[in-house]
């Protein structure tokens, strides 16, 4: 008798206090061995409900799996954020901020180009002699994938052919 | 319907293919990959409500975005498409700070041609349209130490 209600005061005590964000939200027990726990804590209820929206746990479940442990961390940071992303752009999403960092990556090279135009004249104008160092960084070449239309378009073969680093 | 009218959705899930699937116009049934990729990554259900919630002429871009995320997701189980938007923040801080260091090149050649007198002649040299934003010194403290910073700095 003694055991059962310690047992049963476990269980209740498994169901809410120490229960994680993802296992309140799916209202079961939360055991020990609980995959969703560390990543989940129960004062953040917001994030797993976005990565449950857009995922849903069990492929968030068999995505964590696939993963090495030392990744997991970076693995659910890197869904929630999609799910965010996800949430506030339901058309585009992280595909909306790609093509906006791109946008801005090469306006950025532009930019870049007529500072150092500008460099070269300056020093030309003094007329020091002095040849123009050569760039501390290797002067970028803009991506093929940012050469894009950056008008969103159905064909998304430019992106499968990017190559990942 | 018979099989082979079904969409690649219905021919995957194993079911009848009504004529309104949801899933039908954006998964045609010669492209099998395309919503195996989706659906082992967000599962049928999410991404028939995900469509559901938007309007006829918004689904044919979101289903593609959604391909091509969960194409990233398989390939980087990890890091997915934020992969690759860490590393355009990384080079757009970087060539941030490009442009500073030559910002400030030009103002110290400014600066040394104005003590020799020969500030009206930079000021003068042709040719040379301003650059494409105002002229300032560009911020380079764009760090990102937080994943969630990354959201706020989309909005910039």
């Amino acid at each position: 008798m003694k055991s059962r209600s310690s047992s049963s005061s476990h269980e209740a005590a498994g169901r809410s206090s120490s229960s994680c964000a993802a296992c309140k939200y799916l209202k079961r027990r939360c055991f020990p061995n609980c995959q969703f726990a560390p990543y989940f804590r129960s004062d953040e209820p917001k994030k797993f409900a976005k990565v449950h929206k857009v995922f849903g746990a069990s492929n968030v479940s068999k995505i964590l799996k696939e993963v090495g442990e030392d990744e997991r961390e970076d693995t659910v940071n890197s869904l929630v954020y999609e799910a965010e992303v996800r949430l506030r752009d339901p058309i585009y999403g992280c595909i909306g901020a790609i093509v906006s960092l791109q946008r801005k990556m090469a306006e950025l090279q532009h930019d870049l180009i007529l500072a150092r135009a500008r460099l070269e004249a300056n020093y030309q104008i003094l007329d020091h002699h002095v040849t123009l160092p050569p760039p501390a960084d290797p002067f970028f070449h803009v991506p093929d994938y940012a050469m894009m239309d950056p008008n969103f378009n159905h064909n998304l073969d430019q992106f499968t052919q990017f190559q990942f680093p | 319907m018979n099989s082979s009218t079904r969409c690649a959705a219905c021919r995957h899930l194993r079911r009848r293919c009504p004529s309104d699937c949801i899933f039908s116009p954006y998964f045609p049934s010669n492209d099998s990959k395309r919503f195996r990729c989706i659906h082992k990554i967000y599962g049928a259900s999410n991404v028939g409500k995900m469509l559901q919630e938007l309007p006829m002429n918004r689904r044919t871009e979101a289903a593609d975005s959604l391909c091509y995320e969960a194409y990233c997701r398989l390939k980087d189980p990890v890091y997915g498409c934020v992969g690759i938007i860490t590393i355009l923040w990384e080079q757009i801080h970087n060539v941030h700070c490009q442009l500073a260091r030559i910002q400030a090149e030009i103002a110290a050649i400014r600066a040394r041609s104005t003590q020799q007198n020969n500030y009206h002649q930079v000021e003068a040299t042709p040719n040379f349209s301003p650059m494409s934003t105002t002229e300032q010194y560009y911020d380079i403290s764009i760090t990102n130490t937080n994943w969630f910073d990354l959201i706020n700095l989309l909005d910039q």
